[in-house]
């Protein structure tokens, strides 16, 4: 068990994983020493959750080889991982919430008597372990009634109850308040003098600064660089990771806005209904909303274009007022959104281009009130692929088999091809390589200039900054301030997205 | 617990309420005719309740009972087969449906509602090809077979019996729990049902698990065909056990298993299979509601049982956030 000197606790050594056709990891390698806290960090899409999936069996690797203590294992399997102690801990939770806490502590590993599952030790061993991870907490509680934090402080017990020698955790604090959070640290402290080796991938830069041993940084699918302990900086991070000048990022050509297209009064939304919202976005305008993941930003946005009722309030599209609207009243008056999880929300997987541009249209184009207009729908597609740059083979090639950036471009096409005047874009890279990236915002643009008021959500501080004519920054259901473009900095939003006034001090914490 | 409870009430209700406006309820003969039909559709619904536990579906429970119902006297007096072959090979075909629906499921990945119903329609089928759709009896014979439903276990000092059925299925439901509730693959099957990518991650084997669920499905159809034959004692092939795996759904679905999987008790889905039957019996019985309007009965009663369960669901969510959000 004890690592000789010359060879690490883990080493991976030049992983490429390929996901039809495209390349996910890029003969990555990674070395990881007995009892430290090894950070992974990258920009979306930089290969951190495939590495991780591969180390925990979920994938396993086209080329590359993995050594534990030196000795070459294939995983592949996520057994086969755990019998070498490696466990992961997955970004969204991994319990059954309707069985109870010590039952997913040992699912999978039930201790049993006579062939039936021995309740007893289980309790009493779970119990164990839920204090190791600081919880007192009767193993009999079902999990379905416990808080977000709690199920994940569960899920690291589990972890522990397979003797986890290697604990991979993928963006644990996605979910968790900062008491939570920091309850988590704790945890992990205490885990590692314990001689637990923990491997850390989270977009939070702050954290990092405050547990990480060593980082490795990841960019494209390659290795990107290497910080030890007393190199980790925000500033070195960042700039490891995104591997340019953030000034460079794109040049935005500034056009003068015009009138104001949506207005948005005193809006209250179901999750936070104690703040009222006001906004303005004016014709030719792009505005950016940024804040940390739930702050609120996406509930906004669902709420001005009508998906979610509001509360209160009013939302004023093209001079229209509306009260309680739905989307489809937005989308006659003008609006379109292109939402944030565009698998889910922005596309039908199974069609091809043809019908997924075509479908907002259906309704306008009705032949003799009833039958869908096949011909404009086709027409629509074709002129939108064509304008958008849409890569497929063909107009009917399920959408599910493009890549991210070309999925994401159908979904932009399918609402533009209704000349919408205002445009929500929530998250409109995420996921989406750079090349792409750059299309959609020379896309954006160019909607600016013709006087679309565009109002956006991102995570990313490049793309608010470079972007955005002004930035309203959120905190905790509320716009915490508005930041012009000059004075829109990283430094300056991440300031308001903490919470922080305009003249206090600050830490450096980047965005998620 | 406080479904099991609810669901005891609403039979006992019914059970009330049919004695109140019926004299013939509360005779011996109804009501032991009222526990071999509970007990034999009970069997069915326990087999429904492992599948829907795992949130799949088997719709052709009521063509298996067809087939093995039509097949067993077939293989005994047509064909002359002894009865102890009979029986391995009616347990055997079972096996093979449910083994070939979890492997089909899980191996090629087809739907569970695609599969079962393909058994649907295939078994009925097949059943009729084979019995060229000629009645299938016993003719008078195999008394010593038929006593496993029809004869009874006489409670000594009174004239009442226990149906056999009714002791089967004792013995179904009392494994059935301790599969369920006491064994790791009871477990698997509840945890996959929920999050199946959980139990993967686990390093539990949820095909297998799946398989298993079907396996017992195919299994307890089949000895509910056998029961039910054995009770009547002649199927016609075109029309018997036709709608029963609609019963057996309805009566794990009343029971307390849910569709979305995860949840369910053995108890709960043996008191609705019952109380499908005490409803069916109710219509029989009382004069003012006529027949012909008993799948309306109970389909509402279904219905109203499911609604009422979302609402207390909702209720209970609802108290757990404003309790939550008053700690903090």
């Amino acid at each position: 068990m004890t690592p000789s000197p010359a060879s690490p606790f883990l080493h991976a050594r030049a992983l490429t994983k390929r996901f039809s056709g495209v390349t996910a990891l890029d003969s990555v390698s990674l070395s990881v020493e007995k009892g430290e806290v090894h950070a992974v960090i990258g920009e979306n899409g930089a290969g951190k959750s495939t590495l991780m999936k591969i180390l925990a069996g979920v994938q396993s690797q086209d080329e590359g080889e993995i050594f534990i203590d030196g000795k070459p294992i294939t995983l592949g399997r996520v057994e086969k991982a755990l019998s070498q102690g490696i466990a992961l801990i997955h970004q969204e939770l991994n319990l059954a919430d309707n069985l109870d806490v010590g039952s997913n502590i040992f699912l999978g590993r039930e201790p049993t008597r006579n062939g039936l599952i021995d309740s007893k030790k289980i309790n009493t061993d779970a119990s164990q372990f839920l204090k190791m991870v600081g919880l007192e907490l009767n193993p009999r509680t079902l999990v379905e009634t416990l808080p977000i934090g709690v199920q994940q402080m569960i899920e690291i017990a589990k972890a522990l109850s397979v003797n986890a020698r290697l604990l991979i955790m993928d963006e644990p604090t996605s979910s968790l308040s900062q008491l939570e959070t920091e309850e988590l640290f704790r945890v992990i402290a205490k885990l590692k003098s314990q001689g637990v080796t923990i491997l850390y991938i989270s977009h939070r830069l702050f954290e990092i600064e405050t547990i990480a041993d060593r980082v490795t940084i990841l960019r494209d699918g390659k290795n990107a660089g290497h910080l030890e302990k007393a190199n980790i900086t925000h500033d070195a991070m960042v700039e490891a990771m995104v591997g340019r000048d953030i000034s460079q990022f794109y040049a935005r050509e500034i056009c003068k806005p015009g009138d104001p297209l949506l207005e948005v009064k005193e809006l209250r939304t179901q999750s936070w209904p104690q703040h009222a919202i006001s906004l303005q976005v004016r014709a030719g305008e792009m505005v950016g909303i940024a804040g940390l993941v739930g702050a609120g930003r996406t509930e906004l946005m669902r709420a001005i274009f009508g998906i979610d009722a509001a509360i209160g309030g009013e939302v004023v599209i093209a001079g229209k007022a509306f009260t309680h609207h739905d989307c489809r009243t937005a989308i006659n008056a003008g609006m379109a959104m292109v939402p944030e999880d565009r698998k889910s929300e922005g596309l039908i997987l199974e069609t091809g281009t043809r019908n997924n541009i075509g479908l907002p249209g259906l309704d306008q184009h009705r032949l003799g009130g009833i039958f869908a207009n096949s011909r404009q729908e086709c027409v629509d597609a074709e002129k939108m692929s064509r304008e958008m740059r849409i890569k497929s083979p063909n107009d009917l090639q399920p959408v599910q088999y493009l890549s991210g950036g070309n999925q994401q471009k159908v979904v932009i096409g399918k609402w533009l091809s209704m000349k919408p005047t205002v445009l929500l874009l929530d998250e409109p890279t995420r996921g989406v390589d750079i090349g792409a990236k750059q299309e959609i915002y020379r896309l954006m643009e160019e909607l600016a200039a013709n006087g679309v008021a565009i109002l956006f959500v991102s995570s990313e501080m490049e793309e608010v900054i470079s972007m955005s004519d002004r930035v309203l920054v959120m905190h905790e259901g509320k716009i915490g301030g508005e930041l012009l473009r000059a004075n829109a900095s990283e430094e300056s939003i991440m300031h308001l997205a903490t919470g922080g006034q305009v003249e206090d001090s600050f830490s450096g914490e980047k965005n998620e | 617990m406080k479904k099991i409870l609810g669901i005891f009430g609403l039979l006992v209700f019914i059970c009330v309420a049919t004695h109140l406006m019926s004299d013939r309820f509360l005779t011996e003969f109804n009501i032991e005719n009222l526990i071999r039909r509970s007990a034999l559709f009970g069997i069915l619904s326990i087999g429904a309740a492992f599948v829907i536990i795992t949130s799949g579906i088997d719709l052709s429970i009521g063509s298996v009972v067809c087939l093995i119902g039509c097949l067993l006297p077939w293989m005994l007096v047509e064909q002359s087969m002894p009865v102890p072959l009979a029986l391995i090979a009616v347990a055997a075909i079972s096996l093979v449906i449910g083994l070939t629906h979890g492997l089909l499921i899980t191996k090629v990945k087809l739907q569970p509602f695609v599969v079962t119903l393909c058994g649907l329609l295939f078994y009925r089928g097949l059943t009729r090809g084979i019995v060229q759709d000629q009645t299938q009896g016993f003719r008078g014979d195999f008394e010593g077979l038929r006593a496993l439903s029809q004869g009874q276990l006489a409670i000594p000092g009174s004239d009442f019996g226990i149906p056999n059925p009714c002791l089967i299925l004792i013995a179904v439901a009392l494994v059935a729990i301790v599969l369920l509730n006491f064994t790791v693959y009871g477990r698997y099957m509840l945890a996959l049902g929920r999050n199946e990518t959980a139990a993967r991650f686990s390093g539990i084997n949820t095909d297998r698990m799946t398989i298993l669920a079907y396996v017992i499905c195919g299994m307890l159809s089949g000895l509910g065909g056998l029961l039910f034959v054995l009770d009547v004692g002649s199927a016609q092939p075109v029309d018997f056990g036709n709608f029963y795996e609609l019963y057996a759904i309805a009566g794990a679905v009343l029971g307390g298993c849910s569709l979305r999987g995860g949840q369910g008790t053995i108890i709960g889905v043996v008191i609705g299979a019952a109380v499908m039957q005490v409803l069916k019996n109710t219509i029989t019985l009382v004069d003012y509601i006529p027949t012909n309007i008993e799948y309306a009965v109970i389909g509402a009663v279904i219905l109203g049982g499911v609604v009422t369960d979302e609402f207390v669901k909702r209720f209970a969510a609802k108290r757990r956030s404003q309790l939550a959000k008053r700690t903090e």
